[in-house]
């Protein structure tokens, strides 16, 4: 064994994250994932391109591309992988890393997912309402017109709660999440 | 049977309509659920997009909280189900990762062990463990001639396979079938909702939704029935939209499988939360069911 080629850093970096990930180099390119995919249409890159960018080390390709934040976790290329790659799992992976990298390749999806999870972490419970107002007014002002009569028709009907929810032992949740971020990273 | 019941957040919000049914449903059948004390969110698709160490021990808290007495936790949302899955799965296969969950978890003064708890959704439970005869020997008003469309979508069958077909699954068309409905040998069952694409690109979403929407309507549905709040949301709430910007008239309403197993079982609309859809039910039920169950009182 000599040392890793320079392009593999990038990709060992991204197996090593990624639960299940070494199956990553199975990869046959042969494009099941991209012909599965309900979004693949709208993608920078099919998940094959982006696995075969993955493996000539285009980090920086990689990490703004908008794929990872296109993918809804449906999970049918997952399933119907001839190798058993995890693509899901890794699409996860690339959303991490390039949030870390700060430089994500869609601006909604990834401001989305931060504030709901600071929501989830203020109050230990999703909260519609703080959600859809917040995101829209800090990201997509421009439909909070259209989105306001169907918040008024779901409210009248019982279905939108101003006021969140919350757990009892937050502090307890907040622990164990700020250990987890602490241990980070990879396995 | 007992089971620990983790509602997940929806359930208190956009789907009342999915937690009223599911308890009232559990009543008929003597199923016990028992809700984990103090839930928290299980992160949806979100926040293990941020980080996932942090995801996986946000959920692991779920499966620490459950009944030590209690070896099977019921999720009804397909996400739900899926993330409380996957985390007892990753912590029983990367040794790495379950020793940061654990670790994780310490802080908070819990521990879990993978497969201490079995996580299953509300539907297997349904089918598997209360089971045909049970389900059929419940119904009091069979929902003869309704035609309904199941509706699985995605995280119910997938990645996990081993619960149905991860493509052609049939457990939600047997229950239908069991309450006496007409059941749609619906083309588009698992194709995806677009989950929280509504929130990030109306362009893609509304699409999915338009021919999950369009599958339906092709076989005469007169109601489509799902099993996760998340693809209720999609088809119900922005059915109007969907119909604004493709110039279609879809008129489909969309309702909890729970809420179809309730009527047929004889129970109140109200009390199954009917009504609370956008694109509303009453209409079609109200065609097909009532003179349905005015025939089966004459009889009577």
């Amino acid at each position: 064994m000599g040392t890793v080629p320079s392009r593999f850093v990038f990709r060992d970096a991204v197996i090593a994250e990624t639960p299940g990930g070494s199956r990553l180099v199975d990869c046959i390119q042969c494009g099941t994932c991209g012909g599965s995919c309900p979004n693949g249409s709208d993608m920078d890159h099919t998940p094959r391109a982006l696995f075969a960018m993955i493996n000539a080390g285009m980090r920086d390709d990689v990490l703004s591309s908008n794929t990872p934040w296109m993918c809804v976790s449906c999970y049918m290329c997952t399933s119907r992988c001839p190798q058993e790659v995890p693509i899901t799992d890794l699409m996860y992976t690339l959303k991490n890393m390039s949030v870390r990298n700060g430089r994500p390749g869609s601006r909604e999806a990834p401001a989305l997912a931060r504030t709901f999870a600071r929501l989830v972490e203020r109050y230990g419970r999703s909260y519609e309402f703080g959600l859809a107002s917040r995101y829209y007014l800090g990201s997509k002002p421009g439909s909070l017109f259209r989105m306001g009569p169907l918040g008024m028709s779901l409210f009248r009907r019982g279905r939108l709660s101003l006021r969140p929810q919350r757990i009892r032992n937050i502090g307890q949740l907040r622990r164990i999440l700020s250990k987890a971020r602490e241990l980070g990273g990879a396995a | 049977m007992r089971y620990a019941f983790y509602p997940g957040c929806s359930l208190d919000s956009t789907s009342v309509a999915y937690d009223l049914s599911v308890r009232e449903v559990a009543k008929v059948l003597g199923t016990e659920l028992v809700e984990v004390q103090d839930w928290n969110c299980c992160g949806a698709t979100e926040y293990c997009a941020m980080e996932r160490l942090p995801g996986y021990a946000l959920i692991a808290r779920n499966l620490a909280l459950v009944d030590e007495d209690l070896s099977q936790l019921v999720a009804p949302c397909s996400a739900c189900y899926l993330n409380l899955r996957k985390t007892d799965k990753v912590m029983a296969d990367s040794p790495a990762f379950g020793a940061k969950i654990r670790e994780s978890l310490a802080a908070g003064g819990l521990s879990y062990e993978p497969g201490r708890v079995r996580v299953r959704h509300l539907l297997d439970v349904l089918h598997d463990d209360v089971g045909e005869k049970e389900i059929r020997a419940a119904v009091k008003r069979p929902l003869t001639g309704l035609k309904v469309a199941p509706y699985y979508g995605c995280q119910i069958v997938r990645p996990f396979d081993d619960v149905d077909h991860p493509e052609y699954p049939t457990k939600l068309d047997d229950l239908m079938a069991w309450v006496g409905a007409t059941v749609v040998d619906y083309p588009v069952k698992t194709h995806c909702c677009g989950g929280h694409m509504t929130q990030i690109s109306e362009e893609q979403a509304f699409e999915l939704i338009r021919r999950l929407l369009d599958g339906a309507a092709r076989y005469n549905t007169d109601v489509l029935a799902c099993l996760c709040p998340m693809c209720q949301v999609n088809l119900d709430a922005y059915q109007r939209r969907v119909n604004r910007r493709f110039q279609m008239k879809f008129d489909l309403p969309v309702l909890f499988f729970t809420q179809l197993v309730g009527l047929a079982f004889g129970l109140e609309h109200s009390g199954l939360g009917i009504g609370t859809e956008l694109v509303p039910a009453k209409p079609v039920l109200a065609a097909r069911l009532e003179r349905e169950g005015a025939k089966g009182e004459a009889r009577a």
